[in-house]
């Protein structure tokens, strides 16, 4: 209390000095006509100060770069890891090997076997008249053709096959490619660039997968086969979204899948897309030459019109029992992919005894639609056949051509559970020759589907062959899941 | 390497932005007609293709349409029927007739003449034909497993030099699927400039960093190395998984080797594995066509992985990669065109059975050391010929591929027409495939080519660089060409 009042004191002693020393006749200088009063000295010193602090650099630690002793040590202590893992123990490596064509009886490793294993739907391996237009190819062109399609490797078989094709499905064009599965993975990246939006279900194998990563664009995927889900995925992607009327869309999906045998609902598709305004990219490998009343594919088994289709690809080693692909749409569709599509620039074009052969096979169907009939009544008997068996149950569509088998009770793990198909598809063949296969899976796919027994059925089976293969398959399932 | 002079250059700027200036006038014009149309059933659907996107190829493609995709008759020999085709609407579609012309064969991958019927491949051929038929319709792991497979892969590994092989269907999916079975995020590959396109797609499809050097550069391979691995992965700073440096034998485009032994002692130096994409070179170039490791004394060991095509010198199709057996044995439980594509055709396995054993001389003749002695005789006359008229040819000595270079836009099809006119069928190469202002004209030789075919060719080929001005360096006059030489003793 009695500290405050000399306190007091004393600052307002300094105070009233200093605004006398502000109103100083000194400091009431007049320049220019302009009062200049005491603050303003101040004022006037601050901004010195504040010019002052702002030329000096800025205090940054100094940038030391790496010198070339730092390098050569980081480079020598730096081990890289093996170029690929250790052999496992136990692997299985070993393939069965054929001594004969592929066709619904075979020789593997020596003895004769019925083939369940060979994608020939329509039986035409070992043809005699394909094999006499392959023949007249090989001797007037050769082997191979020497060259991309931009290069001299275009020959006239080339166009005739892709005019043959155009004419068989209704559509302007097509075009060829010279790999079943480069096909699809030229394709879409072809049409699809970053910014687009691609809706695919989830079961596309996995050259699908490759092209739909290749493109860069937004990839969104749907349940498999679910149209529920397709539908709501089509509806949370356009609701709202203004800037989704300018970029392009496409739905991919598979005719037949091959992971699981279930067909697409093309018409429900169909539907959608119009609704929603994407487009359809189809991959019918599996269905071109088997669905539909004349072979012509999953657009005829809808009664779709084919034009609704906008790009359709398909692989020609499966029912044409001949090699490479095909790709078919309107013209705008076919031109473009002369110039940007980069397996079809920038590789060797398909054999021509190839494209002969593709030829032959489609003039085949063309004058034997029966051959289709034989196919689906093959299918109805031995789906009929497998419905029974212990511990496996069919997880495919009643028309498709591939009959998939998966484990009823899966063992928990994907690993375990191809051991088990391995061990009947081996005991099949040893004990009753009959050859088929389980779905083998590479670590670069990132479909999550379950692993299963895949059985190709052929027109070329007679309905022996089918019960002779039923027998066998419930008889070593049911001793091999029995414990 | 290309000089490529001033003069020249501000021309051919000049013509390609003249080229542009008249296609952005015309769609233009296009714009404003189409927009008086009515609109089609494609409402609200954005366009498949967007404007800019093809411009090249509906305005500057498009009007050179008919020196491309020439189709013809016959086998791609050294002589060859071409389809004569005439269009009606100033090239916007061409149509064929069913007259041919037979031309000079000048631009087929026939490096060793394989490509017609042969009289010890096409008898072996057949009888495959005719006991596999011709498609397996099956993947090689489940039921494409043929005889023929086994027998080629142990073939090839030893025609290369490796301990195993695996046999693919196509060339081009080889290198796009194998590279992401090899490396994946975390890893670093670093690639010539100048790779081929199935080799870009591979490392993309990969997951993996992509660094760049620049073409045959040694020492900036070196200095890309050693930043990166100091510098580790981006932003992590984490040491990266492992570096595969991947290199091709010859280039296509530019006939160029590679300078294999200084590559390969600065990966060892620095722990990266090497991955050698000889396509073109492999059956083509060494004492016994074993490619450029035969040629450049490269011990095969040293090479991690070896992959090659058999388009080129066996004249059938598919690719292989040769390397240790473990890669080996990974890369056929990984890979997923061995898992997931139709096995190669047993024809064109046995079509390259056939070719290898012919060069090897293991078919009991010396059919295969004549065929890769007139290859090499053939490729260094030739180039040597065309060097003295004054052409700018690109490539090194011994490589059967020559690039003849252009520049200009306009002389792309001056060329290729006035060849055609003449009985040559020549190959235009310009954008995309090579940069824009260095567009060129690709010979390819045979060893089916005779000295007269030769000679015919340097002729029309001489003929037709007058007509188009591309004779760029001067000729040789103190010495008389070869040419001249054969006609004063005919």
């Amino acid at each position: 209390m009695d500290m405050a009042f000399p306190v007091a004191n004393a600052t307002a002693a300094v105070l009233t000095r200093v605004s006398a020393a502000f109103n100083a006749p000194l400091a009431r200088a007049v320049v220019f006509g302009v009062h200049i009063d005491g603050h303003l000295v101040v004022e006037g010193l601050l901004i010195a100060v504040i010019v002052f602090q702002l030329t000096r650099k800025s205090y940054k630690p100094p940038k030391k770069p790496l010198t070339e002793k730092e390098i050569d040590e980081l480079c020598n202590e730096w081990q890289p890891e093996p170029l690929c893992p250790p052999i496992k123990e136990g692997a299985r490596i070993d393939t069965p090997m054929l001594e004969s064509a592929a066709g619904p009886h075979t020789i593997v490793d020596g003895k004769e076997v019925v083939n369940f294993a060979s994608a020939n739907y329509l039986g035409l391996i070992g043809n005699e008249k394909i094999i006499d237009s392959c023949v007249g190819s090989l001797e007037k062109y050769g082997v191979g053709s020497c060259g991309p399609r931009g290069f001299y490797g275009t020959i006239d078989v080339h166009l005739d096959c892709e005019a043959k094709i155009a004419n068989f499905l209704g559509t302007p064009d097509s075009i060829l490619y010279s790999y079943g599965i480069s096909t699809i993975f030229s394709v879409i990246p072809a049409f699809c660039k970053k910014g687009d939006i691609i809706v695919a279900d989830e079961g596309v194998h996995w050259a699908v997968q490759n092209g739909l990563h290749l493109s860069r664009s937004t990839v969104v995927y749907f349940k498999h086969n679910d149209m529920a889900s397709l539908a709501s995925t089509l509806e949370k992607l356009t609701r709202g979204n203004k800037r989704a009327e300018k970029i392009r869309r496409y739905i991919v999906v598979e005719s037949i899948y091959q992971n699981s045998g279930q067909i697409a609902p093309l018409d429900e598709i169909v539907r959608l897309k119009e609704e929603y305004r994407f487009r359809v990219i189809l991959e019918e490998s599996h269905s071109f030459g088997v669905l539909g009343k004349s072979g012509r594919g999953l657009a005829e088994h809808y009664g779709v019109p084919i034009e609704k289709i906008d790009i359709i690809t398909a692989g020609m080693g499966n029912a044409l029992a001949t090699d490479g692909g095909f790709c078919t749409g309107s013209v705008r569709v076919v031109d473009h992919q002369r110039l940007s599509s980069s397996g079809y620039v920038f590789s060797a074009s398909l054999p021509p005894y190839l494209a002969s052969a593709a030829v032959s096979a489609v003039n085949y169907l063309e004058e034997n639609p029966t051959v289709l009939s034989t196919l689906r009544s093959n299918i109805a008997l031995l789906h009929k056949e497998l419905s029974d068996t212990p511990g496996l149950e069919i997880s495919s569509h009643v028309l498709s051509p591939i009959i998939f088998l998966k484990l009823k009770k899966s063992t928990g793990s994907p690993t375990t559970d191809l051991d088990l198909l391995e061990t009947i598809a081996e005991r099949v063949l040893k004990e009753d020759s009959v050859f088929i296969v389980t779905s083998k899976k590479s670590n670069l796919d990132r479909c999550k589907l379950p692993t299963g027994i895949r059985l190709f059925v052929s027109a070329g089976h007679t309905k022996s062959d089918i019960f002779t293969l039923s027998k066998s398959l419930k008889r070593v399932s049911a001793s091999v899941l029995a414990d | 390497m290309v000089r490529l002079p001033y003069s020249t250059a501000l021309t051919t700027l000049f013509s390609y932005g003249l080229l542009f200036a008249f296609g952005h006038l015309r769609d233009f014009f296009r714009r404003i007609i189409d927009s008086r149309k009515p609109t089609t059933n494609l409402k609200d659907y954005a366009p498949i293709c967007l404007g800019h996107e093809d411009f090249y190829t509906r305005r500057l493609f498009n009007r050179v349409q008919d020196c491309c995709n020439r189709p013809i008759a016959s086998a791609p020999d050294a002589w060859i029927d071409v389809i004569e085709r005439y269009s009606n609407d100033g090239n916007k579609t061409i149509h064929r007739t069913s007259k041919t012309s037979r031309c000079l064969n000048l631009g087929s991958y026939n490096y060793l003449g394989f490509a017609a019927a042969d009289e010890y491949c096409t008898p072996r051929v057949i009888e495959s034909l005719k006991k596999y038929s011709a498609s397996t319709c099956s993947v090689r792991v489940d039921g494409g497993n043929t005889k023929l497979h086994i027998e080629l892969e142990e073939l090839v590994a030893r025609f290369v030099g490796k301990p195993a092989a695996i046999l693919l269907g196509m060339g081009y999916a080889t290198n796009s699927t194998i590279i992401p079975a090899l490396i994946g995020k975390g890893g670093l590959i670093i690639s010539d400039s100048l790779n081929h396109n199935s080799i870009v797609n591979g490392a993309r499809g990969s997951g993996a960093a992509v660094r760049v050097f620049q073409h045959n550069n040694i020492a900036h391979l070196e200095e890309v190395l050693r930043e990166q691995i100091a510098q580790g992965q981006p932003r992590t700073h984490r040491p990266w998984n492992k570096i595969i440096v991947i290199v091709e034998g010859i280039y296509s485009m530019e006939g160029e080797l590679c300078k294999l032994p200084e590559v390969i002692s600065v990966c060892k130096k620095y722990k990266a594995y090497t991955y050698l994409d000889e396509a073109h070179s492999i059956g083509a170039i060494g004492k016994s066509g074993r490619g450029v490791c035969d040629l450049l004394g490269v011990d095969p060991a040293d090479v991690d992985i070896m992959m090659g095509t058999f388009t080129k010198s066996f004249g059938s199709c598919g690719g292989y990669i040769a390397a240790s057996k473990e890669i080996i044995h990974h890369l056929k439980q990984t890979c997923p065109a061995h898992i997931y594509a139709t096995s190669m055709s047993p024809p064109a396995v046995q079509q390259v059975i056939s070719a290898i054993k012919v060069i090897l001389g293991e078919d009991g003749t010396n059919r295969g050391a004549k065929k890769l002695a007139q290859i090499r005789e053939n490729s260094n006359f030739f180039r040597s010929e065309l060097k003295k008229m004054g052409f700018e040819v690109l490539g090194d000595n011994d490589s059967p591929v020559m690039p003849i270079m252009l520049y200009n836009p306009a002389k792309i099809p001056s060329f290729s027409r006035e060849c055609l006119r003449l009985n040559v069928a020549a190959v235009v190469v310009a954008f995309p495939a090579t940069p824009l202002l260095l567009s060129r004209a690709r010979i390819c030789i045979s060893a089916s080519h005779t000295r007269e075919d030769l000679i015919k060719g340097l002729e029309v080929l001489s003929k037709a660089g007058d007509v188009s001005g591309i004779k760029y360096f001067p000729v040789e006059q103190e010495k008389t060409t070869a040419v001249e030489k054969l006609k004063k003793i005919q």
